[in-house]
């Protein structure tokens, strides 16, 4: 029942796992979903599949960033999750402006709506995760 | 947000046996979000619950296999296999992280996971039956 406090923390134990955990199950319906549509329909709209597959891609590297922990793993996790929040913002502002730049659902549409706002939620957490397990200052 | 849409008669994944995964799913979520509030690792009955899950999830799939091999066709074969696919391995991928990590964030993932299934539960009826518009 102990609770690290120490600030040294691994990224990929604790809270950091379900947030891994959360972040892979965003990855496999990102990826099923992209995959699918740019299989299959990708001339209804181009924009909007290219951008669920970038967004796919992202929460793949992101779930390993965190997982693989260490230095590296960190800047990678800090990386994805700060381009998911500047992703999930412009894209939700933008379909709400614009709605003919994206004639279909991804999954930043509308901050993420079709997902429970997870998406808006999740780089948050993550950025959040990233802070509270930084090395201690010297 | 995920609207509950009737699914005609006809389709395999309607009905109890998509009734009894969701409640499954739901009781176990329940469950292990009091055992994470609890500061309790996964228990036993997390793990079972499970177990019990997965099999419901594959009496679905193989039910929509055999109304498939029927001749029934879902309204978006890619998307319905690709859901069935990932609602199978949901339980097992909880299995894994729940014993990975046995402090109370093992019971909050089995909990997250147990949420999201019924999510896909519902979309699968969706894609069976493509509405219209």
């Amino acid at each position: 029942m102990v609770e690290t406090k120490s600030a040294r923390q691994r990224t990929n134990s604790g809270p950091g796992r379900l947030l891994i955990a959360v972040y892979l199950l965003f990855a496999i319906a990102a990826t099923s979903r992209a995959g699918l549509q740019l299989a299959t329909k990708f001339d209804e709209a181009p924009v909007a599949y290219l951008l669920s597959g970038v967004a796919a891609l992202i929460y793949i590297v992101a779930a390993v960033g965190l997982a693989r922990a260490g230095h590296t793993g960190r800047r990678v996790a800090l990386a994805c999750c700060s381009v998911e929040l500047v992703g999930v913002v412009a894209v939700g502002i933008l379909s709400l402006v614009d709605k003919d730049l994206f004639p279909d659902e991804t999954v930043w549409s509308q901050f993420g709506s079709g997902y429970g706002y997870i998406p808006l939620v999740l780089p948050v957490l993550g950025l959040i995760w990233l802070w509270r397990t930084r090395r201690a200052p010297a | 947000m995920v609207p509950v849409t009737s699914v005609g008669a006809d389709s395999p994944v309607d009905g109890i046996v998509a009734t009894v995964p969701i409640v499954l799913s739901l009781l176990v979520a329940v469950w292990a979000l009091v055992a994470a509030v609890r500061h309790r690792p996964p228990d036993r009955m997390q793990f079972v619950g499970l177990a019990v899950l997965e099999v419901a999830l594959l009496v679905l799939s193989v039910l929509a296999l055999v109304a498939v091999g029927g001749g029934d066709r879902p309204g978006e074969p890619g998307a319905f296999f690709g859901y069935l696919v990932t609602l199978v391995c949901l339980p097992p991928l909880a299995w894994v992280l729940a014993r990975m990590e046995p402090t109370r964030w093992g019971s909050a993932i089995v909990c997250a996971v147990c949420l999201v299934a019924p999510v896909v539960v519902v979309r699968l009826q969706q894609t069976w039956e493509v509405l219209g518009g």
